[in-house]
């Protein structure tokens, strides 16, 4: 379960990096203060991070299930991918700006 | 068993997906002109697939390597799910034709098809590949249904909020899982199930591992359901988009949601009860306190809906933290007439417009609404008693049920905070239906139409004390469904 992947670098050095990738994406879309595109590439860096602990289960565990999620994920994220931005051009031209500071039209 | 038999049960989803494929090809030759054909088309096949789930559908067998899993549970959520999506196909038409801006295009029965195609496998998921696919079809189309109205700013901002946000919620789901994978070593439920049996829940790495592999599968679910605390994308997701869709997605995927976390908790995660448990009361509590609370200010009938709809997953939520059979039996049961009294609630607001034809959302509006839409006030006073749960309506055997198993598994504070919750929600109900009979008339309504009005007065039927008459159908039925879990 802990045992060596590749060349020194264990499980626990994957599931670090990922962690932290995953922290930087959920903190990108919380802080960011500037505009959308910035929250789209958040939820790449999320669904990345989420890609790195599959593989790096995957090798660990010696089971293929792992990689073929991760592929599956890949697909997703590129639908998903689309849609966000097919949304954010339709929110463009209704208001002019991408800006996330621009104040809502509905509160609560 | 051979590659047919597999095909035979999942015929439901099968049917929704080629149809959905067929349609949309119909609509890139028809174009616009084609919207009334494929809607009534796209109606029809949900009808194909709720017959397809008689026989090999709800046998309890499983699929594709036991990915997919064909019981009565399943079966008992889809016809919930594609009767919703039925209506909310039904009563988009109108609303479209008379409301100024976007018309109606054909691809909106077609994403409404493909959505449930993609519940339909969340309800029947047996691995957490299947869930994943299921949730993401089910989530990618309700963001497109959501931003429909492409020339209205309001229903953009409110796709691009359920985007960013239900992307958040995939995303922290996905984290659980591949937590859950790594620390378990599989993917399917019943080996998840298993794993989370051998490993005590303490102390070791292992164990936080599971630990926090359970935590983030029930966090990106419950964001899905809108409990609390992941709720806030859903009033301004429901103000914003078109009311069709908001009725939509007050229902079918909400049931679906819920039936997914029902089927992850006791199947998946059976063995840590104790741990999922906590944060399924938490939810709960949460969930029917702030639905209650927070809808009290609100204005608008959209967003006062969607409080109560937070406020409602709650109550189901007890149901599941119960964990037992009849726990269980209740919240199908609770999610059925749930689905009576909301679509019915959103259908009486589609005809809250006025004479130019187009859509008033405030609540001011239904002002003395007892003497210009006598018949219309009746029907709404009716779905807000009930969803209030005050008796003889059905709402409130839908209550009694959650609160009754809760109380058979011994969670005593549960049921106590939980119906002491409840009477805060009965006060906005309440305002609603003092706003339609005690204060003055103003502008009156344009006049409905005979479909919704007939829908309208079905789902009043079903509410109306009326619906009692269903109870010995309705908690055999849950029960057999329940049962398939465990």
């Amino acid at each position: 379960m802990s045992g060596e992947i590749a060349g020194g670098v264990g499980l626990v050095h994957y599931l670090v990096v990922a962690a932290l990738l995953f922290t930087m994406g959920v903190l990108g879309i919380f802080l960011n203060r500037k505009n959308i595109i910035v929250i789209l590439m958040a939820i790449e860096l999320i669904l990345l991070a989420v890609n790195i602990n599959l593989v790096a289960f995957s090798a660990a565990l010696h089971d293929l299930v792992g990689q073929v999620f991760a592929m599956f994920v890949l697909t997703v994220a590129a639908g998903e991918a689309a849609i966000g931005l097919a949304i954010l051009v339709i929110f463009f031209r209704g208001r002019g700006s991408i800006s996330v500071d621009d104040p809502s039209r509905m509160k609560g | 068993m051979d590659y047919a038999s597999q095909l035979a049960m999942t015929l439901p989803e099968v049917i929704l997906a080629v149809g959905s494929i067929v349609l949309m090809l119909v609509a890139a030759w028809g174009g616009p002109a084609s919207t009334k054909a494929v809607s009534w088309a796209a109606v029809a096949v949900l009808a194909g697939a709720l017959i397809a789930l008689v026989g090999p559908a709800t046998s309890g067998g499983e699929a594709f390597g036991g990915l997919y899993r064909a019981d009565g549970f399943a079966g008992f959520a889809k016809v919930l799910i594609f009767i919703a999506a039925a209506v909310a196909i039904v009563m988009a038409p109108d609303f479209f034709a008379r409301t100024a801006g976007d018309n109606l295009r054909p691809e909106y029965p077609v994403l409404i098809l493909l959505s449930a195609a993609g519940m339909g496998m969340m309800v029947s998921a047996a691995d957490l590949l299947t869930l994943y696919v299921g949730l993401e079809l089910q989530s990618l189309s309700a963001y497109v249904l959501a931003s429909f109205m492409r020339q209205d700013a309001r229903s953009a901002e409110a796709g691009l909020k359920y985007f960013v946000l239900g992307a958040l919620a995939s995303g922290i789901l996905l984290y659980g899982i591949s937590l859950v994978y790594g620390f378990t070593g599989s993917t399917m439920f019943n080996e998840i199930a298993g794993a989370y049996a051998a490993t005590p829940l303490t102390g070791d790495a292992k164990s936080y591992g599971l630990l926090f592999g359970l935590v983030f599968v029930f966090a990106g679910l419950a964001f899905k359901m809108s409990a609390v605390p992941f709720h806030m994308w859903t009033p301004d997701v429901y103000e914003g988009a078109p009311t069709p869709v908001t009725a939509f997605f007050a229902s079918a995927p909400k049931v679906a949601s819920v039936a997914l976390g029902v089927r992850v908790a006791v199947e998946a995660m059976g063995p840590a009860e104790g741990q999922w448990r906590q944060i399924v009361i938490f939810a709960a509590l949460a969930s029917i306190l702030l639905g209650a609370v927070a809808a009290i200010g609100q204005q608008n009938i959209k967003r006062l809906l969607a409080y109560s709809s937070i406020n409602n997953v709650g109550f189901a939520l007890i149901g599941l933290a119960a964990g037992t059979p009849e726990g269980v039996a209740s919240v199908l049961n609770y999610m059925a007439i749930y689905i009576a009294m909301t679509l019915g609630s959103f259908l009486v607001v589609l005809q809250m417009r006025d004479h130019e034809g187009q859509p008033v959302e405030t609540i001011a509006s239904l002002s003395g609404l007892s003497r210009t839409r006598p018949g219309l006030a009746a029907a709404l006073a009716i779905f807000m008693f009930s969803l209030a749960g005050i008796p003889p309506l059905f709402g409130f055997y839908a209550k009694f049920e959650v609160f009754y198993a809760a109380v058979q598994a011994g969670l005593f504070p549960l049921a106590v905070f939980g119906i002491a919750f409840s009477v805060i929600g009965a006060y906005y109900y309440l305002r609603v239906i003092k706003t339609m009979y005690f204060d003055e008339p103003v502008a009156e309504f344009g006049r409905g139409y005979a479909l919704e009005g007939g829908l309208i007065a079905v789902a009043a039927v079903i509410v109306s004390p009326l619906g009692y008459l269903a109870i010995p159908l309705l908690s055999g039925w849950t029960l057999a469904a329940a049962r398939a879990l465990f």
